[in-house]
């Protein structure tokens, strides 16, 4: 604008007055339309109601060591699963450089980019507490427990044919990354509660590895 | 081939209402006396059975709308109870259903006219980049339509497609949650598609209209793919739309309708997935998902990248390469270098085209299958089991040629290729002589 603008009021080149109040009339009606535009863009995401549905409290005293159960947390399954002591030491029994993903995917706070090892994928290990869709695109991986765990006899997604192992953390197949953890904590010896408010991840026990 | 309107009012009333809103004038200079290339052949009759489909789906779909609930919890009964309660219910939902895969139906042998006979090149792009904006229009509402009716298909495929979107880097679980204004494919996301598949069937409506607009400047291609001549020779060349191309377009559209109505009602659940009358289930995924029929050469090419290309992870990858099997086309009109419009005068060229048509049905039947599956067996392993050409190889081979064929073949065809001899106008290609 200023190319065209400047020389009849004998400025030359220099910008003038019309030209700020061109640019800023400019500038003002973009941010206006944007403010205007952002309810509009922001009603699409989680609603109050959906957000208030984050926590919930699961009892995993009938869990028997070796089998698991599957809850709904937030619209979608979450696998909890008393694992045996043979399935422990057999998850800790990897190597991180055997792993695709060797980020241990624990959404608890300071768990941040922790390293892959079973340790830090569990508050206590016979208790292995996962997210259960699939990383690649969502479905839910069929269980041991219906004798199609895979090649590592733990979790296995039909869809498109990944492989998890013992901790959930992903081995073969196209899914990107492990299972991830949820926030949890254990609010009693038998009392798993998925969804944490900020004072209660502060005292879950979580160990920054 | 907007030429002069040669539209005059007969009555007081007309001329009154032509020298106000000239609208019987654009019907008649559009439909009437528009002239049209004397020797378009049925391939060009598609244009006019996807208007009349267009219009099926939304009369259908109107009417579906007053019945159906998009809630998580009645949606698939509220289905259930069109096709057994509603008075017509089951015919009208079965043409919906169907007629959503006759509309790809027939928008896939439009566009295999278009690539055949050059129907994108100059003076054509917009034209041709209008019907790729309508193409992804149709598939986005598609998509959105077939998780209406709630079924196990209907939840995972939805979960799968959106899922694709988290793929992007940094923003990609952003934009996934706001997609599902939650935390999975729930209430929300139904709800929102239910929205937005009643909003996009009047947008594709929009860009229809400026797609035949555009067709309307330059006129139809045609199979020699030769211009009109200029002047009153151009007259030798055409024929008046009506009613000339309205019966031949009408005929094509009672003969199409026929197959049409075979499906609607002797097999009207043919093209479905057993899986979707079993209502959604978040726990549980069919051991099998696959999209409907018209979506799965895209499937495959989205499964065939199962291999990270640099930077670029199998996941994200096999995202980019499926929307870019759909963004080529935009910048089709610019890879192909030829000049010579129609594939009949180009000996080579017409082959690999050929190719390209058995390349996307192969992909279709490489998304239909495990990618683990064998194309054919070649003999067995140790322990029994059988190995062979896998599907997912197949894919990827059939995938390899998808692109190739605009970036490769095209471009270079168009320079080495010696084409045939054209005839010297359209006239002496219907009548054998040239008698201008």
């Amino acid at each position: 604008m200023t190319e065209h603008n400047g020389a009849p009021d004998g400025h030359g080149q220099e910008p003038s007055r019309r030209d700020f109040i061109y640019i800023a009339a400019g500038g003002a009606a973009a941010v206006g339309g944007g403010l205007v535009a952002w309810p509009f863009v922001d009603q699409m995401n989680p609603a109050a109601d959906t957000l208030a549905l984050g926590s919930i409290r699961v009892d995993v005293s009938q869990v028997s060591a070796g089998s698991e159960i599957t809850v709904m947390w937030r619209g979608a399954p979450v696998f909890i699963r008393h694992r045996t002591e043979e399935e422990i030491a057999d998850a800790r029994d990897v190597d991180l450089s055997a792993l695709p993903d060797e980020d241990a995917r624990n959404e608890n706070a300071g768990m941040e980019g922790a390293p892959a090892y079973d340790a830090n994928r569990v508050l206590r290990p016979e208790f292995l507490i996962v997210k259960g869709n699939c990383t690649h695109l969502g479905c839910v991986p069929t269980s041991q427990e219906t004798s199609q765990g895979g090649e590592y006899e733990a979790w296995y997604c039909p869809c498109h044919g990944s492989h998890y192992d013992k901790s959930a953390r992903i081995r073969r197949g196209p899914a990107p990354e492990n299972l991830p953890v949820p926030d949890y904590f254990f609010e009693s010896e038998t009392v798993v509660k998925l969804g944490l408010s900020g004072e209660e991840a502060a005292n879950s026990g979580w160990a920054v590895a | 081939m907007s030429g002069p309107s040669t539209y005059e009012p007969k009555s007081g009333f007309t001329r009154w209402l032509d020298d106000r809103l000239p609208i019987i004038r654009l019907g008649w200079d559009s439909f009437v006396d528009f002239p049209t290339p004397r020797n378009l052949n049925y391939w060009w009759t598609f244009g006019g059975i996807l208007a009349v489909f267009l219009m099926i789906q939304i009369i259908s779909g109107i009417i579906l709308a007053m019945h159906y609930v998009p809630h998580e919890s009645m949606a698939f009964d509220s289905v259930e109870r069109i096709r057994r309660d509603v008075n017509f219910g089951w015919m009208i939902q079965s043409m919906h259903a169907n007629g959503a895969a006759f509309f790809f139906v027939a928008v896939y042998l439009h566009m295999f006219r278009g690539l055949y006979y050059g129907s994108y090149k100059a003076p054509r792009e917009i034209l041709w980049i209008l019907g790729v904006v309508i193409y992804l229009l149709m598939m986005a509402t598609a998509f959105m339509g077939y998780v209406l009716p709630w079924g196990q298909m209907s939840y995972w495929g939805a979960m799968v497609i959106t899922n694709l979107i988290g793929a992007l880097p940094f923003v990609g679980d952003a934009i996934r949650e706001w997609l599902w204004g939650g935390f999975s494919v729930g209430q929300a996301t139904l709800n929102r598609f239910f929205s937005l598949h009643y909003l996009l069937p009047f947008v594709i409506a929009g860009v229809v209209g400026l797609h035949i607009w555009a067709l309307h400047v330059p006129g139809n291609g045609n199979p020699v793919g030769l211009d009109v001549r200029k002047g009153d020779s151009g007259k030798k060349d055409t024929l008046p739309f009506h009613p000339y191309y309205t019966v031949k377009d009408g005929f094509a559209i009672i003969v199409y309708l026929m197959v049409f109505a075979t499906f609607v009602f002797f097999m009207p659940n043919v093209l479905g997935h057993a899986d979707n009358f079993i209502e959604a289930n978040p726990l549980s995924t069919p051991a099998h998902i696959v999209p409907e029929w018209y979506f799965l050469p895209f499937y495959a090419i989205l499964r065939a990248v199962t291999f990270d290309i640099g930077p670029i992870d199998a996941k994200l990858g096999g995202v980019l390469a499926m929307f870019g099997a759909i963004a080529i086309l935009f910048v089709l009109p610019w890879l192909d270098t030829s000049r010579v419009r129609s594939m009949r005068y180009r000996p080579l060229t017409r082959w690999f085209f050929i190719f390209f048509v058995l390349a996307c049905l192969g992909l279709g039947w490489c998304g239909a299958k495990n990618p683990d599956d064998l194309v054919f067996v070649m003999g067995h392993d140790a322990e029994g089991h059988e190995v062979g050409f896998k599907f997912l190889w197949f894919g990827q081979l059939l995938t390899l040629y998808y692109f190739a064929y605009f970036l490769v073949i095209l471009p270079i065809m168009g320079i080495i290729e010696k084409p045939k001899e054209r005839p010297a106008s359209i006239e002496a290609a219907v009548l054998g002589t040239d008698k201008s």
